[in-house]
């Protein structure tokens, strides 16, 4: 697999300083609603935004993301209603799906990754996630990104290294997603110190590395970025700003506004972050 | 009974151990199994692999034989292989109770969760934590902790707290702590997604002790040996009450390790035909719309699919959601079933078969006024079965009474009386003085 992927558009969010990847829930609390959160994140300067498409037992989620799965559910979002969902959206940032790995299978036919993964090409995703996947059972979903030309990004956790590290970079493509600490997603106060050693490790490989779990500020992402990571994935903190409309009866232009003023922080964090690299880099 | 009392393990026995080639190095039977985990419990599932293969295939460091012998000491093993005389006389030919009900605790949960607590430490863990659908397995897992003197922490849903708090009670007797989980419906599957999250976030210092066949490899395979112990027993004691092995052996199916470790044993005696009873709950019709199933038979009306780190047989809608399940004991209340199981029921070495909540019920009723063994609930299901189905079976039949029934009696109550059961006691006089 060439470090550079299948599609060129994720490859140009990264080409050019460091990458603000935001996720959400779709579907979170409603369709419409959402729709205007997630333009809202494109216009607030997201460089790739990961659509979460929720699945009844999200394993790898902490109690922020749980909350936007029940909701989305009981709006009624479903894998076909997802796929309308991003033709209706109007945004420049590439788009990567975020699900698990039943939903995947069970798409179309019931038989394999194949039926989805055509679907998504059609609609114009470019990658996904798959959080349940490892490496290992991943062949199937591997071969049928290849045929429609789409990206599957893999995550290295802290406790990811030596062999398990050479078999997901080697099936890789797109940007390799970097967790930050162990446990489930979630904002937290601080960022954890194991990133440093995991971008260390990712260091000799070649596809862009985007750090997540935990970052909420806009100083997180600059630490992040300053430590050398080429993008950052945010998705409890954004989560969050929905939530919190939800409980207060917020509007959603409200809303949508939190949602890209926090963006524009992030992106801001990110390229002091990097602009403090490169002057690193050149005073050496 | 001196072939069944725990005996020194060599390296040549254990690989004869029934069962164990079944499951492949990749872990996967068929279609089924596999490693389907977030890739930060990667290592971990790793590392229990290689101290599986280690200890309890190899009997490193003499594992096994400290297993067996705790399982004897502390457990109570072996359990009997009783001749049920009324049900044999009732049903024509001769029926034989596998009394895991008479294992300490209460249930056959111990033989795995005293197995994987004392893995863990073998494997220098220093915290426990477990998921517990009835609270069976968590009450097992305590008792295995606190004998074993390692921390524990148990998830259980909030429903099913609410449902079984005598069980709540006795874990907490026992030093663990019981962390409710209020995402869903509360019960099992939840517990289950939130223990892995935990361990997603412990996984250094800590081991899941799942409670069934199911889960990623190794635990499907992992779980089966341990449980094992149940039809190793059987098939030496039907041979030696009877001379001969059983025609028939009977276990009920939630998760899978009742059944799994009342058929390991036999599965390569091709005479022995196998009964994986299921909770066929109030119908097996489903409802899409509410994303509800009013019953836990995977096997039997369930398709394939991937949760909680294995392809298996699940209860999902069109979309791959997971279904809610439903069953009168939540001991069997699970939308998944063990991959080995799924894989054998497809290739037609076990059959399932479905008994809804109202047969359950009068099976429970009916072994604890003929017999004098009050079930669980769950067991109660192969006794419903054996009611409808004896006829279809052999002359000898084996059932596994995988529990007893004391944690079920306030359902048992509340179900009876929702309903005009054979055999029920008349309670009417009591009221109000209870």
């Amino acid at each position: 697999m060439p470090a550079t992927g299948n599609s060129e558009a994720l490859a140009a969010a990264f080409a050019d300083g460091p990458a603000y990847v935001p996720y959400l829930a779709v579907g979170d609390p409603d369709y419409d609603a959402s729709l205007e959160y997630v333009e809202a994140l494109d216009r607030g300067g997201a460089d790739v935004i990961e659509l979460g498409l929720p699945f009844s037992e999200p394993i790898a989620e902490g109690p922020t993301i749980q909350g936007a799965v029940v909701r989305s559910l009981e709006g009624g979002m479903t894998p076909d209603r997802f796929f309308a969902f991003v033709e209706d959206l109007d945004v420049e940032a590439p788009l990567v799906c975020m699900t698990y790995y039943n939903l995947i299978y069970q798409y179309g036919d019931g038989d394999g990754p194949r039926d989805f993964v055509e679907k998504a090409a059609e609609v114009g995703l470019e990658g996904f996630v798959v959080p349940d996947l490892p490496a290992e059972e991943a062949d199937p979903l591997r071969e049928a990104c290849d045929e429609f030309g789409l990206d599957l990004v893999f995550i290295v956790a802290p406790t990811t290294t030596g062999d398990r590290l050479e078999r997901i970079m080697s099936r890789v493509s797109g940007y390799v997603y970097v967790q930050a600490r162990l446990g489930t997603t979630g904002a937290k106060s601080d960022v954890a110190d194991s990133t440093t050693e995991s971008l260390d490790r990712l260091r000799e490989y070649d596809v862009p590395k985007a750090v997540g779990f935990g970052i909420s500020t806009g100083e997180h992402a600059e630490r992040i970025v300053a430590g050398g990571a080429d993008g950052i994935i945010v998705g409890s903190a954004l989560v969050d700003i929905v939530a919190e409309g939800v409980e207060a009866d917020l509007s959603t232009e409200a809303v949508a506004d939190r949602l890209e003023s926090l963006s524009r922080e992030l992106k801001a964090g990110a390229e002091r972050g990097y602009a403090a690299r490169t002057e690193a880099a050149e005073s050496r | 009974m001196s072939e069944t009392e725990p005996t020194t393990t060599d390296a040549a026995e254990l690989s004869r151990r029934p069962g164990r080639r079944r499951g492949r190095d990749d872990g996967k039977f068929g279609r089924y199994g596999g490693q389907y985990v977030p890739e930060a419990l990667m290592p971990a599932i790793e590392e229990l692999t290689d101290a599986y293969e280690r200890y309890v295939l190899e009997n490193e460091d003499g594992f096994m034989d400290e297993f067996r012998e705790r399982l004897a000491d502390f457990g109570g093993r072996p359990t009997p292989l009783q001749r049920a005389e009324r049900l044999s006389e009732r049903y024509d030919r001769e029926v034989y109770l596998k009394r895991e009900d008479l294992l300490h605790g209460g249930a056959h949960k111990l033989n795995n969760a005293l197995g994987q607590v004392l893995l863990a430490k073998y494997m220098g863990k220093e915290r426990i934590v477990a998921e517990t659908g009835a609270g069976q397995h968590g009450t097992a897992t305590a008792m295995a902790a606190a004998h074993l003197d390692v921390p524990c922490e148990i998830y259980m849903g909030e429903r099913d707290i609410n449902r079984q708090r005598p069980n709540v009670f006795r874990m907490k007797l026992n030093g663990a702590e019981v962390n409710p989980v209020t995402a869903g419906r509360g019960t099992l599957k939840e517990a289950i997604s939130e223990t892995m999250r935990d361990w997603a976030t412990t996984v250094e210092n800590t081991h899941y002790v799942i409670g069934s066949v199911v889960g990623p490899h190794p635990f499907p395979v992992m779980v089966r040996d341990f449980q094992a112990v149940i039809s190793e027993e059987a098939r030496a004691q039907s041979i030696e009450k009877t001379g001969d092995l059983p025609t028939d052996v009977v276990a009920c199916a939630g998760g899978g390790s009742n059944t799994m470790g009342s058929f390991a044993a036999f599965v390569d005696d091709e005479s022995v035909a196998l009964h994986a009873i299921e909770a066929g709950g109030s119908t097996l019709e489903v409802d899409e719309e509410a994303g509800v199933a009013p019953n836990s038979a995977s096997l039997f009306a369930g398709e394939e699919g991937v949760l909680h780190g294995a392809r298996t047989k699940l209860l999902q809608d069109s979309d791959g959601q997971i279904m809610e399940s439903h069953s009168v004991s939540s001991g069997l209340d699970y939308a998944g079933v063990g991959p080995e199981l799924a894989y054998l029921v497809d290739e037609g070495r076990v059959t399932p078969v479905a008994v809804d909540d109202d047969d359950a019920l009068e099976g429970f009723h009916r072994l604890s006024n003929t017999e004098g063994i009050i079930p669980a609930l769950e067991t109660a299901h192969a006794f419903g079965y054996l009611e409808e189905h004896a006829a279809d079976l052999g002359e000898r039949v084996v059932v596994t009474v995988s529990g007893r029934g004391d944690k079920d009696l306030d359902a048992a109550i509340e179900e009876t009386d929702k309903r005009d059961v054979a055999g029920a006691p008349d309670m009417s006089m009591f009221t109000g003085g209870i």
